[in-house]
């Protein structure tokens, strides 16, 4: 389990986040959604112990993971929106830095590899830039590590590359593991991603389940605006909307439409999910 | 997988596994594959496959043996055929014959 208390980290004077509290329980794949700048990545990074927080605590199966401590290192993986080449084989670089993963499966890189379509003599140097992101994700989820942290890790991902992701982070990843991706490309992942967390601001907008979203906010799509619409757009055909649930109809929830419905209404959706 | 826009997910996988059942591709008295399995296999998080496992327990069409997994009840057909005439007679019925009035047709012409 993750455990984030009272959180803050500056940039300088630059405020990023300022008393973020969050919890993050094994067994899910959270999705960490935020406009540009609201510090994804920095949180990702105070997660794995990149980074330590100014004020306020993370603990990772409770350990200080900027300590980093053996244990700690060995159970996590940060996967870095933009990756390095490095100048080796695929296989000999995943064999070289899977010393340090002692669940690292070598044959589990190979499979997934090749589920990939990648070479695994191939130097990572001559890598198009999918192809070394494939390598990278392999590698991440052939390291057997329970705590996950991934950046954007769909960016550059061809189309069959993108399915392949969705099905491998399930098969190769331990039951009990805390996923933790952040992205923009929320229909790459929009069925993957459950619980779903909006980062605004120097906040935490929401952290809710699917199913927890589903019953509080109805999706609708349809001919005829709801006049307790709080967010709106037009789509061939009609309407999409979304407005609270009062009936306890279910609806499929749509990634984008949330996030825009929760960045145009902050504090009615906070108090909404606060409320339980 | 695509997916409907409208209906929750959860329910239309638990929709695809009926179907499957109906078609005979899963039998009663076998087991289904697992939640992460099939989670695996359509790109879905696991919770929500979990969801759509709980509610055909729920509705008698499958069910639960600790330490096996899950497998299809010996009268899960009945139950999802008794299911679908329900659906049929009091939802989708009364909506053909609605847009029928709409469109001014007369049944016993249309048949």
């Amino acid at each position: 389990m993750i455990e984030i208390n009272d959180l803050s980290f500056s940039y300088g004077r630059n405020v990023v986040l300022q008393g973020i509290t969050l919890n993050m329980l094994p067994g899910r794949i959270y999705g960490l959604l935020g406009e540009n700048g609201v510090g994804k990545t920095t949180l990702l990074t105070l997660m794995c112990g990149l980074k330590t927080p100014q004020a306020g605590t993370v603990r990772v199966d409770g350990a200080d993971p900027y300590r980093r401590e053996p244990d700690t290192l060995a159970d996590q993986f940060y996967l870095a929106d933009e990756v390095a080449a490095s100048g080796s084989k695929a296989m000999d670089w995943a064999n070289t830095n899977g010393v340090f993963w002692p669940h690292y499966s070598e044959d589990n890189f190979k499979a997934l590899m090749e589920e990939f379509n990648v070479q695994l003599d191939q130097k990572m140097k001559t890598m198009s830039a999918g192809q070394l992101k494939k390598t990278h994700i392999a590698f991440a989820l052939a390291t057997g590590a329970r705590h996950i942290f991934m950046d954007e890790p769909t960016n550059g991902l061809d189309i069959p590359g993108k399915t392949q992701f969705r099905s491998a982070i399930m098969r190769f990843t331990p039951e009990d593991s805390t996923i933790v991706i952040s992205t923009h490309q929320v229909r790459d992942l929009e069925n993957l991603i459950d619980p779903i967390i909006i980062l605004d601001r120097q906040d935490v907008l929401l952290n809710a389940s699917i199913e927890d979203i589903c019953s509080k906010l109805y999706f609708d799509y349809g001919n005829e605006l709801h006049p307790d619409a709080l967010f709106t757009e037009q789509i061939p055909g009609g309407f999409i909307q979304v407005y609270p649930n009062s009936t306890g109809a279910e609806s499929k929830v749509n990634i984008e439409v949330l996030f825009n419905a929760v960045a145009q209404n902050k504090s009615y959706i906070k108090t909404l999910f606060e409320q339980k | 997988m695509e997916f409907d826009s409208n209906r929750p997910i959860y329910l239309q996988i638990a929709d695809g596994i009926c179907e499957q059942i109906l078609q005979g591709k899963f039998k009663p008295g076998e087991r289904i594959p697992s939640v992460r399995e099939w989670a695996a296999n359509i790109g879905v998080n696991p919770n929500t496959v979990a969801r759509s496992y709980e509610t055909l327990s729920d509705r008698g069409i499958i069910f639960n043996t600790r330490g096996i997994g899950f497998s299809v009840a010996s009268d899960a057909l009945d139950a999802i055929l008794e299911e679908e005439r329900r659906k049929f007679t009091e939802e989708e019925l009364p909506a053909i014959l609605r847009k029928a009035e709409l469109l001014g047709l007369n049944l016993k012409e249309l048949f």
